[in-house]
């Protein structure tokens, strides 16, 4: 005899939060196990799938129904959806958000599982409020709304809900935890609902407020600009506008921690969680058949659908792997302290049992009750057991560095959680400066990527100092939760239905858990290095390759300056005007110019376009002729020196395969004149000419920036091709606005702001060399024109001129380049 | 003490190391007793007033050819097109002799009263030169007399409208020279004859040749059929020449050809132990060895290169005949033989060969692996007379260090042949079918060429064709000291030693096989009995 799956045969659930690690598991599980049960899921409202595609997309596909995919075959699909409904709604808002349609799906149901909620330890206070605290409240609301209109029909409506807490809300400290309602519990500190959820709205009001504070906007453009550098308005207001939000989460997390606590919790989870079920219990204890399940920790599957099952990076996760790479030495925690970790399939056994066991006795469950889903008393795992076990295991399986090198993991020392913090900050604090550090510096290619490598190493350490903020506090707890309910459940359950849901904590056996499912598990969804040797060049890049130079693609458009050649416009410029400058004051010009690089490069930095204009100006005067002459001898004998002879290849490449090729550059028109039979299109900058001479004033804005972008859209468009089917070639932060308007843009030399900003984007980036066997001049200075000074030119530029050039190129060598140089000064 | 000829050293017990070239560098090889080893005769005298030896030869033509004074009028077209920075190895120290010859000429030009004149830089598929390269070939004066007014100019074998199209050869091979050159009504061709391959029909049938006439004998056919190529009468290469010569001749395209040659006295005081032979070295020259060797060492490659580049040669001039190109070419050969020419008795199992820094094709510039190939395979192991100097199916070993590295602007398509080309094939007849043509015809190459001082787009081909012969020959090429990708992508194998390769060689040709040196560069001639 089966009794839980007799009473619950045939009936219909109701399931928030089934997208989540346990809602999929109760899905899969039930439609495995419960014959004939249906279930209508409760799904955030997508904006272009309907709420039944969400569900497939993101439940059905998961491989937790790999074992039901095989058991039903080909009848799989029509089994799931014969079975599974989706409605649209949301526990965020009232009553879920559920409309009339939605409301009768509800009314339809027997049994409602509430298994959403926000668990991340970094949940801005309000979020949880919303969705921890406001949550089973709202869920209840509307079933008692869906009870009424199932009245109207001579229904019933919902018989049961449980809604999912967690054992934390019992007690973080030490001491034995009951199986009982809060108010019930002598530890638990009553504070006024309603109260904390207006503080919290109130709060994140104000943050907004403050957020807005023209000082603070000030500083938050200052980073965005410190990240991206000159991008362009559009991205820079849209990158500082996403740090202000990331500001005013980041503080509605302090606030609730703060908050949680002052009140005896560690952080906003179980704070509002605790008050979640406070407020469910006042105001519909009385009205509705109400099971609170609460489970502690909850982590890979013990056998259910298989052994190691486990969905999304959970959190204890981070922290194994941050220790396998031994980037975390220590966690805190006392050796002989108990960690309450609890298999994700004995939760889903417990939800479905105390569903049936409800249903078979509804007068045992009349009052709303509690259930402990813990090993801690059962079968506890001393935290000294878990450390040696994980210990032992990547001793045993380590995991390799980037030079094939394995990883010895760090000698545990059971220290305090202030040292293991103190440690982690110190660490990301380091990281973070020379980070900032290197980002200043004018580096690009591989040394910008390891800086990229750096700001992950970061980011892990950050989320591992985050996961020991929150974890600290359960493992140092010697709090236990008792699961007497629990076992008593189990006692009742007949053979059948223990063979088909084990609940029994004492059923894990941790050695075998740790070592054969938990860790392996963890390793395979975690990918990282577990063989020795050389990491074999990623084939990711042989794909974004191949993708590149697919037929189907239409434009390729390059940046020139570090993407094709190594040189830039004052290069250029100084070739040009020691190439008329009596050897004697070529010393001179070059010392002056080699002083001015700093103030150059900052300003170039600041902005490339008050750069370009103010730098052009020294052309002012310079013979129009002349200079296109001497184009040519600039390119053939300096800039092809400097060329990246794979960027060429590339662009050549590109040509061959029909795609249509487009520089745009801020370099001047007689630089980049030799390049033309490369390219279909060539944008650059024009300086104004006057009687043959050049004015030294850009005749429109340089294409930089954003510029490049509209340049490109404006190309493709013109020419009927497609920006998504385009790449674009950049080295530079500057030329975001360019790569993120293409499908394919691609990172050459990254400076270290793109760098990171393509390793976080999985751009495909390409490390392109100047030819090894060129000659590598210097100085870019210019051979000095023995030619014109000895007599007329054929072309009619007379020696007259060459002097002017000459005398027009010194004179300004020696001026300011313009307001924005001199504050940098 | 009139200079000694070549000589043959049978290696013994009491033989010191031999010096090997290593690109930039080089060492001392202590080879198997029993080897041989080749050295070049002495550098001959040098004449004593070389300018009146070029008047002498300008007004006593040889062949079927007037003295140059009485084909020179007043309004008529004269053009002097002259031999390319490929030649001499290395340059020579001032004045050239292509700047004393072109002076001489421009004088009875003047005198005559000719005042459309023109130069030309014979360049064929080479690099264009630099103003300093071109004031050092012909002088300041000659250049700037003429390069500001345009009347110097480089052949550019792809402008369509300087080009002349003569007619086919009896083997319907198109015969397409320089417009200027073909409608003049004289072209002098000043030429510097290094090697017993320059000169003849091929001055200007190449030297001033369009690409499509150049590719029926600049082809793998042709180079496998020229045994050698510095053998005029058993080469193809030369055979298509003088067709093609002949041709231009009955095209009514009047050839004033002078040619000349060098002593091969190659490197200056301080580097003079290089062409001595090891055992006559003084103390002065252990020293000078030491320490160059160690100073070069130490040296940074890109530096060193600095230094051998600028290296200018105490060549000087043997000879100079002018008149009509066949008679002229026959005196050349003879004076380039006298020279160069050494008796070896017999072929070898295993040639070793050290190569310099230096070859036709990387003047101021870097020998690049494919370079590296050519100048082994193709020019050195071509340096014979009758038979190769090692029997077919022995082996080649060569020292050279051979980097991946290009100059971007001299070897723009070497690059790309060495990326896309040598990744798939080796055989210089899969690769002239399957990939030449794209490489010919590169529009950017193509721009490279004519607007800068890049060689042709099909020129690395050309390279590698020049080694073909050499490749159906040999039975295995080794390269010691070099890049083991490198020299895997050329298709040879790599040694670290002279040992090593050896060792490696004795399984091709067998145990107790025989050796031979060639030390050169001076540059030699074997007359293989």
């Amino acid at each position: 005899m089966t009794r839980v799956r007799d009473a619950l045969a045939g009936r219909r659930f109701f399931i928030t939060g089934a997208t989540g690690f346990l809602g999929t598991a109760l899905v899969e599980r039930i439609l495995r196990t419960v014959p004939d049960a249906e279930m209508v899921l409760l799904i955030r409202p997508g904006r272009r799938a309907t709420p039944m595609q969400r569900a497939l997309k993101e439940i059905v596909k998961n491989d937790c129904f790999d074992r039901l995919r095989e058991e039903y075959g080909d009848s799989f699909e029509s089994q799931v959806v014969s079975r599974i409904s989706a409605v649209a709604g949301d526990v965020g808002t009232d009553r879920m958000g559920l409309d009339d349609e939605g409301l009768d799906a509800l009314s339809r149901c027997d049994v409602v599982v509430h298994s959403a909620a926000t668990v991340s330890f970094d949940s801005p206070l309000d979020t949880a409020v919303e969705i921890n605290l406001l949550g089973p409240s709202r869920v209840a609301a509307a079933i008692m709304a869906a009870r009424e209109l199932a009245a109207t029909d001579g229904r019933t409506g919902p018989l049961h809900f449980i809604p999912v807490s967690t054992a934390y809300v019992a007690s973080t400290h030490q001491g034995e935890a009951r199986e009982e309602l809060l108010d019930a519990n002598p530890f638990s500190i009553d504070v006024d609902w309603r109260q904390e959820v207006d503080a919290a709205r109130r709060q994140r009001g104000d943050t907004e407020a403050e957020s807005r504070q023209p000082a603070r906007l000030e500083q938050f453009l200052k980073e965005a600009r410190q990240e991206l550098g000159g991008a362009g308005l559009h991205l820079l207001a849209e990158r500082s506008e996403r740090i202000r939000e990331d500001w005013v989460k980041k503080q509605m997390v302090t606030i609730g921690q703060a908050r949680a606590q002052s009140l005896g919790w560690p952080d906003a989870y179980p704070y509002t969680k605790a008050l979640g079920e406070r407020a469910l219990i006042q105001q519909y204890g009385d009205e509705l058949p109400i099971t609170i399940v609460r489970p502690s920790i909850i982590e890979s599957a013990w056998a259910e659908p298989r052994a190691g099952w486990i969905r999304g990076f959970r959190m204890a996760e981070p922290i194994i792997i941050s220790y396998a790479r031994g980037l975390l030495k220590e966690f805190p925690g006392v050796p002989e302290g108990v960690t309450d970790v609890i298999p994700v399939d004995l939760v889903v056994a417990a939800i479905i049992a105390v569903a049936g066991d409800a249903l078979a006795s509804p007068e045992e469950y009349a009052g709303p009750s509690v259930y402990h889903v813990a090993s801690g008393v059962r079968n506890p795992l001393r935290y000294a057991r878990l450390v040696e076990l994980v210990t032992n295991w990547f001793t045993e399986h380590p995991l390799y560095d980037a030079d094939g090198q394995p990883i010895v993991v760090p000698e545990w020392t059971f220290p305090g959680r202030g040292r293991v913090q103190r440690q982690l900050i110190r660490a990301t604090q380091a990281m973070e400066l020379a980070e900032r550090i290197v980002g200043a510096l004018p580096i690009r290619g591989k040394q910008a990527e390891w800086m990229a490598g750096l700001e992950e190493r970061r980011q892990l350490a950050e989320r591992a100092l985050g996961y020991v903020e929150l974890y600290g506090a359960y493992t140092e707890t010697d709090a236990l939760y008792r699961v007497d309910r629990l076992l008593a459940l189990w006692d009742r359950m007949d053979a059948g239905d223990q063979a088909m849901f084990n609940i029994d904590p004492g059923s894990v056996d941790w050695t075998t858990y740790v070592n054969e499912i938990h860790l392996p598990s963890i390793i395979e969804h975690s990918r990282v290095k577990t063989t020795p040797g050389k990491s074999v060049k990623p084939d990711r890049a042989v794909r974004a390759r191949r993708n590149i130079l697919s037929p189907d693609r239409h434009v390729a458009a390059f940046d020139l300056e570090n993407t094709l050649m190594a040189s830039n416009v004052v290069d250029c410029y100084a070739w040009l005007a020691s190439r008329h400058l009596p050897p004697a004051e070529r010393a001179a010009f070059v010392a002056g110019l080699v002083a001015e690089g700093p103030s150059l490069l900052a300003l170039d930095r600041k902005d490339r376009g008050d750069f370009l204009r103010s730098f052009y100006q020294r052309y002012e005067d310079a013979p129009v002729a002349q200079l296109h002459d001497d184009g040519w001898e600039l390119f053939h004998t300096l800039l092809l020196t400097k060329t990246f002879p794979d960027g060429l290849a590339r662009l050549r490449r590109h040509r061959a395969l029909g795609h249509r090729t487009i520089l745009i550059t801020g370099a001047l028109d007689f630089v980049v004149e030799p390049l033309r039979p490369l390219f279909d299109e060539i944008v650059c900058a024009q300086l104004g000419q006057k009687d043959g001479l050049y004015t030294g004033r850009l005749e429109k804005l340089p294409p930089i920036g954003e510029a490049r972008a509209l340049i490109l859209a404006d190309y493709a468009e013109s020419e009927g091709l497609r920006l998504d089917e385009s790449i674009a070639y950049a080295d530079s932060a500057s030329d975001l606005p360019m790569l993120e308007a293409v499908g394919f843009p691609v990172a050459v030399n990254p400076e270290a702001k793109l760098a990171a900003i393509a390793r976080r984007r999985g751009w495909h980036v390409e490390h392109w060399a100047k030819a090894a066997g060129g000659a590598q001049p210097r100085l870019p200075l210019g051979p000095f024109d023995t030619r014109r000074s000895r007599g007329a030119d054929r072309r009619g530029v007379t020696t007259t001129s060459m002097a002017a050039m000459a005398g027009a190129l010194r004179r300004r060598a020696g001026r300011p380049t313009g307001e924005g140089s001199e504050e940098h000064r | 003490m009139s200079p000694r000829p070549g000589f043959v050293l049978d290696v013994d017990s009491s033989t010191p190391p031999t010096l090997f070239w290593r690109g930039e560098r080089f060492s001392l090889e202590k080879l198997p007793e029993g080897s041989r080893v080749i050295y070049a005769p002495e550098p001959l005298e040098p004449l004593k007033d070389p300018v009146a030896a070029i008047r002498h030869a300008l007004t006593h033509p040889v062949g079927d050819q007037k003295p140059l004074p009485d084909l020179l009028f007043p309004g008529m077209k004269l053009t002097i097109a002259f031999d390319d920075i490929s030649l001499p190895l290395p340059p020579m120290e001032r004045p050239d002799i292509r700047q004393m010859v072109i002076e001489q000429v421009l004088d009875m030009a003047a005198t005559a009263g000719v005042d459309d004149v023109e130069l030309i830089v014979a360049l064929a598929l080479h690099r264009r030169m630099t103003e300093p390269e071109l004031r050092h070939a012909i002088g300041d004066r000659v250049y700037d007399a003429f390069a500001p007014n345009g009347l110097l100019t480089q052949h550019d074998a792809e402008d369509p409208d300087a080009l002349t199209h003569l007619g086919l050869t009896d083997q319907g091979e198109d015969v397409e020279i320089n417009k200027r050159a073909a409608e003049s009504d004289l072209l002098v061709y000043v030429n510097i004859n290094l090697v017993a391959m320059d000169g003849g029909h091929k001055s200007v049938a190449t030297g001033l040749a369009s690409y499509k006439s150049l590719l029926h004998h600049h082809n793998p056919a042709t180079m496998v059929a020229s045994k050698s190529f510095m053998d005029q009468h058993r080469s193809e290469l030369h055979s298509a020449n003088w067709r093609m010569g002949r041709l231009i001749k009955e095209s009514g395209v009047n050839i004033f050809q002078i040619e000349t040659t060098l002593n091969n006295d190659t490197f200056p005081e301080a580097f003079s132990f290089l062409q001595k032979r090891e055992w006559e070295w003084k103390a002065r020259d252990r020293v000078n060895y030491l320490a160059s060797a160690a100073a070069l060492n130490r040296t940074p490659p890109r530096v060193a290169r600095g230094i051998f580049h600028n290296i200018k040669a105490p060549h000087r001039m043997t000879s100079v005949q002018a008149g009509e190109v066949e008679a002229v070419h026959k005196i050349t050969t003879e004076n380039v033989w006298a020279q160069q020419g050494v008796e070896v008795e017999g072929q070898t199992d295993i040639l070793t060969m050290g190569l310099p820094y230096i070859s036709p094709y990387n003047v101021n510039s870097i020998l690049n692996p494919i370079l590296v190939a050519c100048l082994g395979l193709g020019y050195f192991f071509n340096l014979y007379r009758g038979k190769p100097l090692v029997r077919e199916g022995g082996v080649l070993i060569m020292t050279h260090p051979t980097t991946p590295d290009f100059n971007p602007v001299h070897h723009p398509s070497y690059i790309d042949f060495f990326e896309q080309v040598l990744t798939e094939t080796t055989d210089p007849v899969v690769m002239s079918e399957q990939f030449e043509e794209a490489f010919a015809t590169d529009p950017w190459y193509r721009h490279l060429y004519r607007t800068g001082h890049a060689y042709h787009g099909v020129h690395p081909f050309y390279m590698w064709y020049w080694c073909a012969h050499a490749l159906n020959h040999l039975g295995a090429v080794i390269i010691v000291g070099g890049d083991a990708k490198t020299v895997h992508r050329l298709g040879f194998r790599s040694a670290t030693t002279l040992t090593d390769a050896l060792e490696m060689a004795r399984d091709v040709v067998g145990p107790s096989p025989s050796l031979t040196h060639i030390h050169t560069p001076p540059i030699l001639m074997a007359d293989v009995k």
